[in-house]
């Protein structure tokens, strides 16, 4: 009897892993690749997703075993290198820069089994989805604290390109700043590259140089934080905690976080539940936070970021609630509103304290 | 003693031994690299060399890499035979790549056949006009086209930097820096069905050809040659010096162009403003290690191809850094330009006899 149970649970075992897939019953581990932009380094935008694939592994453990391949650069490259992971037995791949878009969307209409994840574009697919942070949340917080902090209230921000994402974040900036500060004027100097150091520090000496006391960047790199703690002002990080390149200077960073919402993604696609989806988080996802605060904060600016902190995780409080009036007095939202993520994702302009001009202004 | 005796002839042997020799010594520093790492060599090797091209995708692959190299490095071995130093090519490489989305993107609306054939003749002459910039310079002000050429590749990236931020951004796509998708028209025909490898490899063949025909054939060549071995005798024989500026940069600059075009035009599908790939600087060694020679240059931009593509396959199945790809680069030429003293030296040993 008992005998004869176990052969019919065996057998009907056998049967159940011939008809799946082998890779659930045999417990070989999900093969998961990465494809970043960058080098890794020790801090920047492909370090934070290198910790998220490290937490990852950590929470999945032998379920999955990830592969990354860095510095692919946003051209024909990038097809080889995503349809080398997809046809080499990778179950899912994460395409982490905004330049691998159009490959991603030609090799996953190739690869109908593998599930592809691309971030911060604007495209998805049946096996194709996007995911990016709502990284405006933290740059508010940081503006609120500049303008707590700066005593020229001038405040100096170095970005890289002038696209919706970056946007967002100096225009965030400038509002928090001005909601405790209305006097601030923020200044921008842009140096037309994700990642260059030598670049990056000159802009922001230029920016101290001009009075700013307070200043952060939209770049790569940690030189802005370097140049601060070198001059003796202040400055926010940014994707990573910096406070190791400017201790002093260093007031918090806004921090990139992808790992809950990469273990999420990979237990759905195992569970076979996941769907293509539109994924754009924030505080209230986990996927943006601020980095401690420097004890330089006052007790009472500590208290006021911490509630709006609160309110940004409760879902209560938006960065970008009108009105909101652009550089030239154009009101772009009426005062009460929200400003809805379509016309988040296509911002074109700069918000009013904004001191300098955007380039390319038709 | 190990001495060095100058040879009273440059060896022709050792001036296509060397590369072969400096690739046998790159191979062999690469084992050492990866038993160092504590990898398996063998492994290492197997997925630099052998895994990228182990299926027919892997070459069409391979063949499209190659593409680019062999283009911009053809086209600067004919200056480079005449001492005409275009450092350039990455900038003539990006204007080619404009010139070609100009046509693509003021077409968009039209069928024709001849969107193509127009792409790729505004591509060479977008990447020639941009190379005319140090010819005129040198041959009018006597400027040094080493620096003039590579400063404008600063200047062409912020010139793509402006045009797909400003007047070519794609209106749909969301404020991003790129043109819209090229439509079917603008796109070069892949050769072989599943893959990548698109016409521009033909054009690439062809380039090679034309070059082989031009530097080995011609008369024209031949002066040119003369002018870089021994400046005086072109001079005395009444070469134009002018003129082996302007033919040694025009051809390096539309070569580059016609890259930029197929690179656009093909894997691409639209201009962004990331097309700094290197390939224009990678073609300098490309054509070096081909010793300037067309049949050269085909099997070094193969072999350098093989080791961007190796490179990722050594992340992607190994865990090493990016860095590896350069680390290969960087010795092969290192052993290429160590094993060329042997063109004009030889190795003795024992004392030099009075």
């Amino acid at each position: 009897m008992t005998d004869r149970r176990q052969f019919m649970l065996s057998a009907s075992a056998a049967a159940l892993a011939a008809a799946l897939p082998g890779s659930l019953l045999a417990q070989e581990a999900t093969r998961i690749g990465f494809v970043y932009v960058s080098p890794i380094g020790d801090a920047g935008w492909t370090y934070q997703h290198d910790l998220a694939r490290k937490e990852l592994e950590a929470s999945l453990g032998s379920k999955v075993q990830t592969r990354f391949v860095e510095n692919v650069a946003e051209g024909a490259d990038a097809e080889r290198v995503i349809r080398e992971f997809a046809a080499s037995g990778h179950k899912i791949v994460f395409a982490t820069s905004f330049g691998y878009m159009n490959y991603v969307e030609r090799v996953a209409r190739q690869f109908p089994n593998v599930t592809f994840l691309h971030a911060t574009g604007y495209k998805s697919g049946r096996n194709f989805g996007n995911y990016n942070a709502r990284f405006y949340e933290g740059r508010y917080l940081n503006g609120v604290i500049a303008g707590r902090m700066t005593k020229s209230k001038i405040l100096g921000y170095v970005g890289a390109f002038p696209i919706p994402e970056v946007l967002q974040g100096i225009n965030a900036f400038t509002l928090g700043a001005k909601s405790v500060n209305p006097d601030i004027e923020v200044r921008v100097i842009w140096v037309n590259s994700w990642y260059d150091p030598g670049k990056e520090r000159e802009a922001a000496m230029t920016l101290i140089s001009q009075g700013a006391d307070v200043v952060t960047q939209h770049t790569d790199s940690t030189a802005v934080v370097q140049a601060a703690e070198e001059r003796g002002v202040y400055a926010f990080g940014y994707h990573s905690d910096m406070s190791k390149y400017g201790p002093k200077a260093h007031l918090t960073a806004t921090t990139h976080h992808w790992g809950e919402f990469y273990t999420r993604t990979v237990n759905a696609v195992l569970a076979g539940t996941w769907k293509a989806e539109n994924i754009w988080g924030g505080f209230k996802d986990g996927m943006v936070r601020l980095a401690p605060l420097n004890p330089a904060i006052p007790a009472a600016v500590q208290a006021e970021v911490k509630a709006l902190e609160e309110k940004l995780t409760a879902g209560t409080f938006h960065p970008f609630t009108g009105p909101i009036v652009d550089q030239a007095g154009k009101e772009r939202l009426s005062a009460g509103a929200v400003m809805d993520d379509v016309a988040l994702g296509k911002m074109d302009f700069f918000v009013q304290g904004v001191a300098s001009r955007l380039p390319n202004t038709r | 003693m190990l001495r060095l005796e100058p040879r009273t002839e440059a060896s022709r042997l050792m001036q296509w031994c060397s590369p072969l020799l400096a690739a046998t010594l790159t191979l062999l520093a690469g084992l050492a690299i990866f038993w160092l790492l504590d990898k398996d060599p063998l492994e290492g090797l197997h997925y630099f060399l052998i895994s990228p091209v182990k299926d027919l995708y892997g070459v069409s692959e391979l063949l499209l890499k190659a593409t680019p190299l062999m283009l911009c490095a053809i086209g600067l071995a004919v200056g480079f035979r005449a001492n005409v130093w275009n450092i350039g090519a990455e900038g003539q490489f990006m204007l080619g790549a404009v010139g070609a989305s100009g046509v693509a993107l003021y077409f968009a609306e039209s069928d024709s056949a001849l969107i193509l054939p127009a792409m790729l003749l505004a591509g060479a002459l977008a990447g020639a006009l941009w190379a005319a910039i140090p010819a005129f310079l040198r041959t009018r002000f006597s400027a040094n086209e080493i620096l003039v050429s590579l400063m404008l590749v600063y200047v062409a990236q912020l010139f793509v930097s402006w045009l797909v931020f400003g007047p070519w951004r794609d209106p749909m796509g969301f404020g991003f820096p790129q043109t819209a998708m090229f439509h079917d028209a603008a796109l070069l025909p892949t050769l072989l069905d599943g893959t990548r490898l698109h016409l521009g490899f033909v054009f690439a063949l062809g380039a090679l050809a034309l070059g082989y025909v031009f530097m080995n054939r011609s008369y024209t060549g031949f002066k040119m040659r003369v002018a870089g071995e021994a400046a005086e005798a072109a001079r005395y024989a009444g070469f134009s010096a002018r003129r082996v500026i302007w033919i040694g940069l025009l051809s390096g600059g539309a070569a580059a162009g016609v890259a930029g075009m197929a690179e656009v035009a093909g894997p691409m599908g639209q201009l962004t403003d990331k097309l700094n790939f290197g390939y224009g600087f990678a073609a300098i060694i490309v054509a070096f290690v081909g010793r300037l020679h067309a049949f050269g240059i085909l099997l070094a931009s193969l072999l350098m191809a093989l080791l961007y593509i190796g490179g990722e396959q050594a992340q992607q199945y190994m865990n090493l850094p990016s860095s590896i790809s350069m680390v290969f680069q960087g010795l092969l030429l290192f052993f290429l330009l160590g094993s060329d003293v042997f063109i004009h030296y030889r190795l003795r040993i024992g004392r030099a006899r009075a």
